[in-house]
């Protein structure tokens, strides 16, 4: 009898630096324009990015449209025409037709490469024209899809007040972040008997602020998950207006909801001297419970009720996770969701071989990483592959190769792949659905087992490969 | 700079990308950024392509940048080369890569000396060019590039072919219905008695193209794509074009009529008249149509038409000659060739707007109120808005302009779809306008009314707020499961926690 071979006990990080796709990072206008209801979105760039909105996202404009294109034309691209000029002449437009609480300008790979001094221009026109402007340089030429949210949370996280800068009683309860009805996050100078009731709640513990865009569901139930542990949370980054922007002080405490917001996160330690808590992200029932508990931790309190919560939650799942269980789920890499989803996807009794990733900040992702290797551990399968920068042809070839029960991917080989008798799910999928806390777990799965079912009621019908000769990959 | 809020044709490399990938066995290299690639996911999710779109960035990153990205693309188009034996791989930059001034010619004759595979640059002026006119720019090019080929070896035989035959240049990938009016140009032909020598790009081998001259003719449907092809074609072997685009009835005879003359031009005896009006009489629905009692009812509807000029132009005239529909603007986004658009339409229409600007054609829109709009997908939501039905004509192209089933624009059944699509357009404004007369709608907000009158369950205020906030499409459903959820534990009162506990509980 031989044993099984020995596997690695650690895991194994490859760079491919390979030719893949993801999105362009200005996607992020799509969701930051509807998330911060007060804004104009303004991406200054050429056709090509105008184009990749309007087509590839599919973001229609409406009515009322608060995102733009600033298409730069051969005069500006030559530097014939005076930037400043130029984008003065575009924003006063703006401010006239929709008189936004801030104009966020999305710098492109185009700025980047013509050295357009965004941030030496706003400045000077936000006195001007007397909107703020923020700057986030969203472009591919350093960052993939998901993370142009993180520049421009960056960029907002410089813009939050301090509580010296707040001093009225109204912009107090505004930048509290939360919303009134729910009795939540109050100052102490409010006066109203049910605040008082409430704030018996909660214990003693600094100031604790979220950063992470999200649908507005998930934003109150991680609000009443903490409140359930006596956790008050002060704040989120970003806020439904750019006017309730959280207030940030020295020493505040603040913590991410999701693995691309690297960037915000050092801007917070480094430019606002905030104080990071380092957790797995609350994706999947086990990373809920363990941000919670890192939260609880850091702040000295007993986390209550969790182990239980966590279990409830696995019990609910069962029906699902039965459809995936020794399964295998190849991720081919796209949103940097793909640590969090395999963790906990692992946890559901999948195998994953591989994660590709389009980057990877090993201190960012730390504590998810360390509950990835955990769970891998505990459940007693292989760890996966990270491969940072994937080549897509040579993943497609060993996609080919090992045949996994699902690949999780970008949207451009889904259907080829699905020709080819393979079972796919969007990435982008994940980006969009609400897959933070507790309860929304089921969502997750719901996506995962979607192709499967699907493919499942097809099953009898021998459709399995729809192309003719296997083609060249 | 340019305040823009919506595009009707995309950038130059998207028409670039577009011919490359419409021919048989040829890869494109991309030398661009992270995200600037998204004409893969568009062919693979617009047109549901089976296939791997034949599409490699080359990335352009920081340390390429840095670097200079030379190697980075030679090494990428050698490798393509080695991976997939493509016949021809065609380097285009996109608007980024573009300003960074680079040699990209020499970047082509570097990797040509290790590729087996034919290499070339895409010759567009990014900035100056859109994807139509780039397209048509790009064909032109590859199929120069392989006349010349044939020519140096020797290789080129322009006898033409025993029997009349024609080209059919410009059906592209990612075209306007182009996969479906394929199809009925070449069961056309057929019933002309033409042989199809070459379809062109769609398809096609690039190793053929040295047969095109080999054809009596060449067929160039659409005004966007092919035109450059055709006009090369006839400097070079003074072959003979037909640009008419055979879109109703009217102009399908005048295509054929054309195709008639060009043959017997060339010695061939041949009458299509007894097929056209065969076709036109009895075979084809539309001629009926126009004749039929429903179309009395369109005569003096006033209709607003919007797209490119192909689609524009023949959208016009459909309706104005053959339907008796007053068209109040005929406008088209091809300001490049505005001229052939003023020309072909003028007589046809009150007024004709040139532009790029969808706001100038909402705002005619809503001054004109036409009883129907034909335009692209912008029109269509203009026409939402405004409570205006809206047949989509004309790209830019969405998932919607990819049916399974099979609809041609052009020749006699695209006669047909046609008359269907102008009728259904107006009928079911009609229908609609009934269906508010009557109220025949779903009620609005299901929310603030209780499930029974006996249930003694209440939402809060914070509740109903955050039910509000749950998608309408499942929302109905949330609230049922929510309310059994309350029932079964005594809840009375449901708030925002007790919404989500039921969530929890039961996967509302």
């Amino acid at each position: 009898m031989t044993l099984a071979q020995a596997q690695p006990q650690s895991l194994e990080f490859d760079c491919e630096t390979g030719n893949y796709h993801t999105f362009c990072p200005i996607s992020c206008v799509a969701w930051l324009y509807q998330k911060i209801e007060d804004s104009f979105f303004l991406v200054i760039g050429t056709k090509t990015c105008g184009y990749f909105l309007q087509n590839a996202m599919g973001v229609m404009i409406f009515a009322e449209p608060r995102y733009a294109m600033a298409e730069l034309e051969e005069a500006d691209i030559s530097a014939q025409l005076n930037d400043y000029e130029e984008l003065k002449r575009l924003c006063l437009q703006i401010k006239r037709d929709r008189n936004p609480s801030v104009i966020v300008w999305i710098g492109t790979c185009t700025t980047e490469i013509i050295k357009t001094d965004l941030e030496g221009l706003a400045p000077k026109l936000e006195d001007e024209i007397g909107i703020p402007i923020v700057v986030a340089r969203a472009n591919g030429l350093d960052y993939a899809f998901t993370q142009g949210e993180d520049t421009v949370l960056a960029a907002m996280a410089n813009r939050c007040p301090t509580s010296a800068d707040v001093t009225t009683p109204e912009e107090k309860e505004e930048r509290g972040g939360i919303q009134k009805f729910l009795g939540l996050g109050r100052k102490k100078t409010d006066t109203t008997t049910h605040s008082d009731a409430d704030e018996t709640h909660y214990h003693d513990h600094p100031n604790l602020v979220l950063f992470g865009s999200v649908p507005d569901p998930i934003v109150t139930q991680m609000n009443l998950e903490l409140k359930k542990q006596g956790i008050k949370v002060g704040g989120w980054l970003p806020a439904k207006r750019y006017t309730e922007l959280p207030v940030l002080d020295e020493g505040d405490y603040v913590i991410g909801m999701n693995p691309f917001l690297s960037r915000t996160a050092t801007t917070l330690m480094r430019r606002r001297k905030c104080k990071l808590i380092g957790a797995p992200f609350p994706i999947g029932p086990d990373g809920t419970r363990a941000w919670i508990e890192k939260i609880c931790s850091v702040f000295n309190i007993e986390p209550k009720g969790l182990e239980e919560r966590e279990a409830k939650i696995w019990a609910s799942l069962e029906d699902y996770i039965a459809l995936i269980r020794g399964k295998s789920v190849y991720f081919m890499g796209d949103n940097l969701l793909e640590i969090s989803l395999a963790r906990f996807l692992i946890r559901c009794g999948m195998t994953v071989p591989e994660i590709g990733i389009p980057y990877m900040d090993k201190r960012y992702q730390a504590a998810e990483l360390a509950l990835l290797e955990k769970t891998c551990h505990e459940m007693n399968t292989a760890l996966p592959k990270i491969i940072e920068k994937p080549d897509n042809y040579n993943q497609l070839q060993r996609i080919q190769a090992t045949r996994p029960d699902l690949v999780i991917t970008g949207m451009a080989h889904a259907n080829p792949l699905e020709a080819r008798g393979i079972n796919t799910k969007w990435s982008v999928e994940f980006t969009f659905a609400q897959i933070h806390g507790f309860a929304n777990a089921r969502d997750i799965l719901e996506l995962v087992t979607r192709p499967l079912r699907r493919n499942n009621n097809l099953k009898e019908m021998g459709w399995d490969k729809l192309i003719k000769e296997e083609a060249k990959v | 700079m340019k305040l823009a809020y919506w595009m009707y044709a995309g950038p130059a490399h998207i028409g670039t990308l577009r011919i490359a990938s419409s021919f048989k066995n040829v890869h494109a290299i991309m030398h661009a950024p992270l995200g600037d690639d998204y004409f893969n996911v568009m062919r693979s999710m617009l047109e549901r392509e089976r296939d791997f779109t034949p599409v490699t960035t080359s990335v352009v990153d920081r340390n390429v940048l840095a670097r200079g990205s030379q190697e980075k693309v030679v090494d990428n188009i050698v490798r393509k080369d080695q991976e997939e034996s493509p016949d021809l791989i065609v380097l285009t930059p996109t608007c980024t890569s573009s300003i960074l001034q680079e040699d990209l010619e020499n970047f082509v004759e570097r990797a040509q000396l290790d590729a087996k595979g034919d290499v070339m640059l895409a010759d567009v002026n990014h900035y100056r060019v859109n994807e139509l006119q780039a397209a048509d720019r790009t064909l032109q090019q590859v199929v120069q590039f392989y006349i010349d080929k044939a020519r140096k070896q020797g290789d080129l035989d322009t006898t033409k072919t025993a029997k009349p035959s024609v080209n059919i240049l410009g059906i592209t990938t990612l075209g306007f219905h182009n996969n479906h009016d394929r199809t009925e140009l070449v069961r056309l032909m057929g019933d002309l008695g033409i042989e199809v020598n070459l379809v062109v790009p769609d398809g096609a081998s690039v190793h053929d193209l040295k047969k095109l001259p080999q054809a009596w003719f060449n067929l160039a449907p659409y005004r966007e794509i092919g035109p450059m092809t055709t006009q090369y074609l006839q400097a070079e072997f003074d072959q003979p074009t037909v640009e008419i685009n055979p879109m109703g009835i009217v102009e399908t005879a005048r295509c054929i009529r054309a195709i008639q003359a060009t043959l017997r031009a060339q010695g061939a005896d041949v009458d299509y008249e007894p097929f056209i009006d065969e076709q036109t009489r009895f075979i084809s629905n539309a001629a009926w149509f126009s004749r039929s009692i429903d179309c009395q009812n369109l005569t003096g509807k006033k209709a607003v038409v919007f797209g490119d000029n192909t689609h524009a132009a023949a959208l016009t005239k459909v309706l104005t000659r053959e339907m008796g529909i007053h068209v109040l603007l005929a406008g088209t986004y091809c300001k490049y060739d505005a001229d052939w658009f003023r020309e072909e339409v003028s007589e046809y229409c009150d007024e004709v707007l040139i532009s790029e600007d969808h706001g100038a054609i909402a705002d005619k829109i809503a001054q004109l109120e036409p009883a129907a709009i034909f335009g692209t997908q912008m029109e269509r939501h203009v026409g939402k808005r405004l409570n205006i039905p809206c047949g989509v004509i004309a790209a830019p192209i969405h998932i919607q302009n990819f049916p399974v089933g099979y609809h041609p624009f052009v020749g006699y059944e695209g006669a047909n779809q046609l008359v269907d699509l102008v009728y259904n357009s107006f009928t079911l404004g009609m229908e609609d306008h009934l269906l508010e007369i009557f109220g025949g709608h779903d009620t609005k907000d299901a929310i603030t009314k209780t499930m029974s009158a006996d249930t003694d369950l209440g939402w809060t205020t914070d509740g109903v707020k955050e039910l509000n906030r749950i998608p309408g499409f499942v929302r109905g459903k949330v609230k049922r499961n929510t309310e059994k959820f309350a029932r079964d534990r005594g809840i009375s009162k449901i708030d925002a926690e007790v919404l989500y506990a039921a969530k929890e509980a039961v996967g509302a």
